[in-house]
């Protein structure tokens, strides 16, 4: 396949804390040092690697360090990563918005980039005038705008308001809008960073459709950040792993969000949980919790279709009446798949087990995060959100029957249901 | 070699690119957006104003009636015998136009940050577009100039006009890149210097005063002449003056250090805007 951009070497460095004051000195001494000495730039010997919750020594960090990619036509590329990977610092890159400190990058084709929906518009200008500029600003010429006009105001869907301000408009119209505009640009490249978060959920699936319809339709390359995996999934075909601004992995998109999930540190065999400051006047507090095969072997991962328990370890202070503990179950984008509890209980004070088995439900390859409750009476003893997470495995093997599709692709719950085929002879 | 191992791409990017290179080509592809933003410039102007484009007239208009009150009537300071509001407007509208290029360039990044830090275009499409809708006010406010020409000429006034009209188009470039290249430095040093803008805010009012605007550079003393016509706007102006309404005193040589002040500091303009605007997206 035709490589359309290729990216070597690639490396950016940010100055951290105050710009501005003091710098014309330094400024001096880099240019005299690279310049006039023929050295290296100094400032590139002393980087770090970009850990934005650690305290590194140098004010300066990569934010990207020695990136080398190729992307190939009609790829859509995902490109994930934590906050401050730097997704964006390298989709900022690949647009021109800022440059690379090293490295080279070469693009075949025009690149139309959409790090913001609605760039430029001035609210004062109709809907129609808008058009025309942001059109422009993103790189199209007039004659292309206005064969594409109306298919940008249909797609809108705010025609009535088409000659009508923009500072009249509702959020949601701006966006729409917006968004209408930039994807109908004509361009080879598209690069998409987080702007889907924004409007109603229609119109994010028809954004969404309208992506994969310029990409897998049109043969488009799409480069796309986003944060929900989701839509990364079902969008893309390779994807870009980031790691404190390095390549942690490349691939194929199923492999890399894989990777990606494995790689947060989010799941672990044992969550301990940290005291809170008045432990003591609480009436109970939770301790520990594990993750366990059924056998209460702790697990890092648990194989899809393979039972499951969780172990928790709790006090309590004083004696408690009408004890309750309870398990909530979320995915990974915080939709509640299932809350489950304990039969009510009187307990006395002490140290604490509590063991849930999951033995018939089969959850899908993913990362589900947990919620504890301990309450009496429906009072609350103490509650933590999202104080452990799973992960649910399809790499490793299983036992599972072989009708079962086990990505998440086929949806959260596995459990296949009981179909039976007849025939009919009631309609002819 | 190296050509033959690029060719096939289009864009390449990279950390640093050559100092002047004016990308003439990259400019002429964003020919449409320049016109844009020029109509977006003229549009939100007058949108939700009674009086709407009338509004170019009203500025020069009021300070020709003060300049000609304060600076005329109680200063009585010289016209070269020419109709007092007729000497300060034709000083005013140049000036204006060199002026508003000056000021508006010098703040492109700061003021257009929003754009710029999340959509690539030629960057120096922007500067361009203020000193082409400057152009069409300044052509708009010409016609004011004429008006009032025609008034004190049907008043018996006589101007003396000849072929050094045809000067004047030469005259107004040199004012468009002399303000487009000090905004250019300006504005390119400002985002990591922010010193510079308050510079200009105070700066740009007094500079008027040392050039030929209130006063005619004939009616200065020998001694004071020189150090005006080192202000390269003086040369311009009393050439503008003397192509429009026959009166101004100039020669070749002022001119031509106009000329060479005007393309140095353009040249450096443009090398310092292409070095930071890469970048300054992170700095400013």
């Amino acid at each position: 396949m035709n490589r359309v951009i290729e990216i070597k070497n690639l490396s950016k460095i940010y100055r951290l804390g105050e710009i501005g004051t003091g710098t014309i000195s330094r400024d001096l001494e880099r240019w005299f040092k690279m310049k006039v000495r023929g050295q290296e730039d100094p400032f590139l010997k002393i980087g770090e690697v970009n850990t934005r919750d650690k305290k590194g020594k140098s004010d300066i960090v990569f934010s990207l360090r020695e990136i080398n990619f190729d992307v190939h036509q009609g790829e859509a590329l995902g490109i994930i990563g934590k906050n401050g990977a730097g997704k964006s610092t390298l989709l900022k890159i690949i647009s021109r918005v800022t440059s690379p400190t090293t490295g080279k990058i070469k693009i075949k084709g025009r690149v139309a980039s959409l790090l913001e929906v609605g760039t430029g518009f001035h609210p004062e200008l109709t809907g129609r005038e808008n058009i025309y500029l942001n059109g422009a600003i993103l790189g199209m010429r007039k004659k292309e705008i206005t064969r594409k006009l109306d298919e940008i105001v249909d797609f809108s869907g705010v025609e009535r308001y088409i000659d009508t301000p923009v500072k009249r408009y509702s959020s949601g119209m701006f966006v729409r809008l917006a968004f209408a505009v930039a994807a109908h640009l004509e361009s080879e490249i598209l690069i998409v960073d987080e702007v889907l978060a924004v409007g109603d959920a229609e119109f994010q699936k028809k954004c969404l459709g309208k992506m994969g319809e310029v990409s897998k339709g049109e043969g488009k390359t799409v480069l796309f950040v986003s944060h929900n995996m989701a839509a990364v999934r079902k969008l893309c075909d390779k994807g870009v792993l980031l790691k404190d601004g390095q390549i942690y992995s490349l691939g194929c998109i199923d492999d890399v969000l894989n990777n990606y999930i494995a790689s947060g540190d989010t799941t672990r065999a044992i969550y301990d949980i940290k005291a809170p400051i008045n432990a003591e006047n609480l009436a109970g507090f939770v301790h520990r919790v594990q993750v366990e095969d059924i056998d209460g072997k702790l697990v890092n991962e648990i194989p899809a279709g393979k039972p499951w328990q969780i172990r928790v370890q709790f006090k309590l202070n004083i004696d408690i009446k009408y004890f309750i503990i309870a398990l909530g179950i979320t995915d990974s984008y915080n939709v509640n798949l299932r809350t489950t509890w304990s039969k009510e209980i009187d307990l006395g004070k002490g140290w604490y087990e509590a063991v849930f088995k999951e033995e018939q439900l089969l959850f899908a390859s993913g990362t589900y995060h947990l919620t504890l409750g301990l309450s009496s009476f429906e009072r609350t003893i103490q509650y933590l959100e999202n104080v452990a997470a799973i992960t649910i495995s399809d790499l490793a093997d299983s036992t599972l029957d072989k009708s079962i599709i086990r990505t998440s692709g086929t949806g959260m719950i596995l459990n296949p249901m009981n179909v039976e085929i007849s025939i009919i002879n009631y309609i002819k | 070699m190296k050509n033959e191992k690029e060719s096939g791409w289009d864009i390449i990017i990279e950390g640093s690119t050559s100092l002047f290179d004016l990308k003439f080509k990259d400019i002429w592809s964003y020919r449409d957006l320049l016109v844009m933003f020029v109509k977006r410039d003229f549009v939100s102007f007058y949108k939700q104003t009674i009086l709407g484009p009338i509004w170019f007239f009203v500025q020069p208009l009021f300070t020709t009636i003060i300049y000609t009150f304060v600076f005329g009537r109680l200063a009585s300071l010289s016209t070269d015998d020419l109709p007092q509001p007729v000497f300060y407007l034709a000083g005013i509208t140049a000036w204006n136009y060199f002026a508003d290029c000056l000021t508006k360039t010098s703040t492109v990044f700061k003021d257009n940050l929003q754009i710029f830090g999340k959509v690539y275009f030629p960057r120096i499409i922007l500067p361009l577009s203020i000193v082409v809708s400057n152009l069409v006010r300044f052509i708009v406010q010409m016609l004011l100039l004429l008006a009032m020409m025609s008034y004190y000429y049907l008043n018996g006034t006589i101007f003396i006009i000849t072929w050094s009209l045809l000067m004047i188009p030469v005259l107004v470039l040199m004012m468009a890149i002399l303000g487009l290249g000090l905004g250019l430095f300006i504005t390119a040093m400002t985002t990591k210097y922010r010193d510079l803008a308050f510079l200009v805010t105070f700066g740009v009012p007094l500079l008027m005063y040392t050039t030929t605007i209130i006063f005619p550079l004939a009616s200065l003393p020998a001694k004071y002449k020189h150090l005006v016509e080192l202000n390269p706007m003086t040369g311009i102006i009393e050439a503008f003056r003397y192509c429009l309404l026959g009166k101004g005193e100039f020669s070749g040589w002022s001119l031509g250090y106009s000329a060479i002040v005007t393309l140095v500091v353009f040249a450096i303009g443009i090398i310092v805007f292409n070095k930071t605007e890469k970048n300054f997206v992170d700095s400013i």
